[in-house]
């Protein structure tokens, strides 16, 4: 039983993906495709984790924290980039 | 015994998660603006993970017998960090000079920005600074 849920909830979240996949491509600005971007890493960690359930393994759940970093990461690399055009910078009253 | 309950919460979990995440792509695609849009995707997507990952810690604690600490761990980071992404992105929307849909009624950042710029404050501010280097 656990394993129908699984799958139905795995059907949800692709369709979840592809739509926002139609916000990156499509989106208007900048910063909504950023939106879009920083919620599939949100999705894809899901996704990992009803993977490990279907394959019933437990392999797998390291990569659930790294791609939770390396999503926090990009979207901060990507906003600061577009609120002041670099990455790291020295200023500390803004 | 133990299992069955176990069981029924698994699935209420992941179900519950599927849905939020079907309500925040459904969000995204609707909403008119940046800043409602980067309101549904950083609430309804951490909720909808966080009920998944729950999930699938029950899942390995209860039916495989494993106690998994880094499920825990992923929790507890997501958490963390989904809000201070959605805050960045909405700051650097605002001051990239993202339009706010037309039906918006209320700025407060433009005032606080507004009184930040003045001539008044900037001379505050140097006052300020002199007193604290003298």
């Amino acid at each position: 039983m656990i394993q129908t849920v699984v799958y139905i909830a795995i059907i949800c979240i692709a369709v979840a993906m592809i739509t926002l996949l139609y916000r990156v491509i499509k989106g208007p600005t900048l910063p909504d495709r950023i939106v879009a971007l920083d919620a599939i890493g949100v999705n894809i960690v899901a996704m990992v984790a009803l993977m490990s359930i279907t394959l019933k393994t437990s392999a797998f759940l390291e990569v659930i924290l790294l791609f939770g970093i390396l999503a926090f990461i990009g979207t901060v690399a990507f906003s600061k980039y577009l609120e002041k055009g670099v990455i790291i910078d020295d200023d500390r009253n803004s | 015994m133990m299992i069955e309950i176990a069981k029924y919460l698994i699935i209420a979990f992941i179900l519950i998660g599927a849905f939020f995440h079907i309500v925040a792509a459904l969000g995204v695609i609707r909403l008119p603006d940046v800043y409602t849009r980067n309101h549904a995707a950083s609430k309804a997507a951490t909720l909808g993970v966080l009920c998944i990952l729950i999930g699938t810690f029950l899942y390995f604690y209860f039916i495989e017998n494993h106690f998994n600490s880094r499920v825990l761990l992923g929790i507890l980071f997501m958490f963390l960090t989904a809000p201070v992404a959605g805050h960045l992105i909405g700051r650097a929307a605002y001051h990239s000079g993202a339009k706010m849909s037309d039906h918006s009624k209320q700025d407060d950042y433009k005032e606080y920005l507004e009184i930040r710029n003045s001539k008044e404050y900037q001379e505050y501010e140097e006052y300020k600074r002199k007193l604290e280097e003298s």
